[in-house]
């Protein structure tokens, strides 16, 4: 198994694409000259040329729109919005157009359109540049989002998000991007519609997504220290949620914890914990517990960073109340 | 008014021209009875643009609209059944009865909505054109809009790249002169919408929207530009909507004079007139056009009322393509 970087996996995913179908082109602030803000199409420029690899002007509602033109042209447009910060400029046209479109027309136009982006706190940058809103997208019918959280995730469900018809949108953790995994064997293209266990476990469920799943992870590590098993559930799609492998977990472990990066009033936490109430109440032997950000900006200074965004022992501690330990 | 060419041409914008009005006068007296209910846009007053634009472009180009699109879908071959169940609401119409009177489409003739966010069409119109660049197609993207739109952010990132993209994309403005109730001047600093094209390094031009052969040649012109590969051109239409905003308003941000002033030119009356004057339109010519139409409009209502609705069942019918 290979050693790769989040950020290398991203760029081999979207090297593929391109590689693959004449009609993928990558479109966005930054990807061509500069080589992607996070790096992710670096050389693309030389490689595919300014026709495929298309820099934009600071005009997010336009060139996600002319995405969605694209993709209802023939095309299938790769719209790289820099950070979900910038993506309010754009949502608009991700609502009113895309997400609506093929219903709206009785099944006449579809939009196969792919966007992805940077989400999520932790790098200092303070409060305009650290939202996690992938649960905000969520919560819009007609599109599918997904917040790949490992190398093999970050390659493959590009390249699946490719063969939709519907519009995808992919999550990236900034802070992952740096972050080193193994690539996992098989086919580089990998499913978008199951969420998957991290790690087995049979005293409580962790249920996140994103970038929380190696805080998360961190702190299943260290209950096991103490001789606590703790299922980690990875929901790698938040929309349409595989809700059914969460409850089939909490049904064994008849605990749940939700880590989720957002701000906890009306975080997609509050929607995992209200599903789970609603599909398996009576096997809980206590309520659903989350792990979610304070409810303030995010501070740049790291230690108040830190004090606001869900943290390994912010959720062994949440692990422990649950157990009335 | 300029004459048109021949007599058929003429004879053919006319009968275009009342079947919009006709369609949509018996619409809003469904309205009134409730068989309609929601937004109803009329389009009455401003049916030369329609009628004069979109028969330029080929069945290959893509036709972007928004909410006031009746006329629109009308004239480019959508039939009137399927336009008056979507008003009904039924499955039998244009988006199976899902739109309704702001949400038109028709894949097979390439018209993409019908869409009621204001500027919200003018991106989408950009990617239609860089798909067709992409895949050397030959073909033109209507993009129409009204006055309002020039003041969204929207309206200036699009025509920024499709000017610095050379997009064959053709930006119609359909200026009638109020956004709802709010008169151009009293939302632009600079009431001339061509110079704000122009800012972008567009070409752009303005047509009296109230004469349909003037708006035909300066469409026609505009498309052969922008086919030629030269980049996106801007047209404004200078029009007029003799109706309120939508079915109802109290209508207190114009005068009835301004209002009567602009019903003497009327593109219909005034068209008819010259067509008389040239010797193409005789008594017979339009009793038989009017009856035609009277007669396709009532068929359209009995298409309408005859239509099933939807069942229940099919709601989340095309979230997905894959649900
Ligand atoms: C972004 C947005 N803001 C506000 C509205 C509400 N609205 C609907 S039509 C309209 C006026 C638009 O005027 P114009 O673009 O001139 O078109 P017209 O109705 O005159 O054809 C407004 C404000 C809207 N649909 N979309
Ligand atoms: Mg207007």
């Amino acid at each position: 198994m290979a050693k790769i970087t989040y950020r290398e996996a991203v760029r081999a995913g979207l090297r593929e694409a391109l590689q693959r179908d004449s009609r993928v082109f990558l479109m966005g602030e930054d990807v061509g000259k500069y080589g992607g803000t996070y790096a992710c199409s670096k050389g693309f420029l030389d490689e595919f040329g300014p026709e495929r690899i298309r820099d934009t002007p600071l005009s997010e509602s336009t060139f996600v729109g002319a995405g969605i033109g694209a993709a209802l042209g023939g095309m299938r447009p790769i719209v790289e919005v820099m950070t979900v910060n910038f993506s309010l400029l754009a949502l608009d046209q991700i609502l009113n157009n895309a997400a609506t479109l093929r219903h709206m027309s009785g099944g006449q136009f579809s939009v196969p359109l792919v966007v992805r982006m940077a989400t999520g706190a932790g790098r200092q940058v303070a409060a305009q540049h650290s939202h996690s809103l992938e649960g905000w997208y969520a919560h819009i019918p007609g599109i599918r989002v997904l917040t790949p959280a490992t190398v093999t995730d970050a390659r493959g469900m590009l390249l699946t998000a490719l063969q939709e018809p519907d519009p995808v949108f992919i999550f990236e953790h900034a802070y992952l991007y740096s972050m080193e995994g193994e690539l996992e064997e098989g086919p580089p293209a990998v499913d978008i519609s199951r969420a998957a266990v991290r790690r087995t476990g049979k005293d409580v469920s962790l249920i996140t997504f994103g970038g929380s799943l190696w805080k998360t992870l961190a702190a299943a590590t260290s209950l096991a220290q103490e001789g606590i098993e703790a299922e980690v559930m990875d929901l790698r799609v938040l929309r349409p949620l595989d809700i059914n492998s969460v409850l089939t977990s909490v049904r064994k472990t008849h605990r749940a914890v939700v880590i989720d990066e957002a701000w906890r009033t009306g975080s997609f936490a509050a929607e995992i914990s209200a599903q789970i109430m609603e599909g398996v109440f009576y096997d809980l032997d206590s309520p659903v517990a989350r792990v979610c950000s304070e409810e303030v900006p995010i501070p740049y200074p790291k230690h108040l960073e830190d004090a606001a965004l869900p943290q390994p022992d912010k959720i062994v501690q949440a692990v422990h109340t649950l157990l009335g330990r | 008014m300029t004459v048109p060419v021949t007599r058929e041409q003429g004879l053919e914008w006319l009968r275009q021209m009342i079947r919009i009005r006709r369609f949509e006068e018996r619409a809003a007296e469904l309205y009134q009875l409730g068989k309609i209910r929601g937004f109803l846009h009329l389009y009455i007053g401003e049916e030369a643009v329609a009628v004069g634009s979109i028969p330029s472009f080929t069945h290959e180009d893509a036709i972007v609209a928004t909410y006031r699109e009746h006329g629109h879908a009308l004239v480019r071959g959508t039939s009137m059944d399927a336009l008056m169940a979507e008003l009904y609401g039924k499955a039998t119409g244009c988006a199976r009865g899902r739109g309704g009177s702001m949400h038109f489409f028709d894949a097979a003739r390439r018209f993409y909505g019908g869409l009621a966010i204001v500027a919200g069409g003018l991106p989408v119109a950009v990617g239609l054109a860089l798909a067709d660049k992409m895949q050397g197609r030959n073909r033109v993207t209507a993009c129409y809009f009204g006055d309002g739109a020039v003041a969204e952010g929207e309206f200036h990132e699009s025509l920024n790249l499709a000017a610095l993209w050379k997009l064959p994309v053709l930006f119609l403005c359909e200026n009638n002169l109020y956004a709802m109730g709010t008169a151009l001047a009293r939302h632009q600093s600079q009431t001339d919408i061509t110079a704000k094209a122009q800012a972008y390094a567009l070409p752009a031009e303005a047509v009296d929207g109230m004469d349909v052969v003037a708006v035909a040649a300066a469409t026609s012109r505009t498309i052969d530009f922008v086919r030629s590969g030269k980049g996106p051109y801007f047209l404004e239409y200078r029009t007029y909507r003799f109706r309120a905003h939508s079915m109802y308003d109290a209508e207190l941000y114009r005068t009835k004079d301004e209002v009567a002033e602009w019903k003497r030119r009327d593109p219909i009356t005034t068209f008819e007139q010259t067509l008389r004057q040239a010797g193409l339109l005789a008594d017979t010519d339009l009793e038989q056009m009017e009856s035609r139409i009277a007669a396709e409009v009532e068929e359209a209502v009995a298409f309408a009322e005859a239509g099933p609705w939807e069942p229940i069942e099919d709601l989340k019918k095309d979230v997905y393509t894959h649900p």
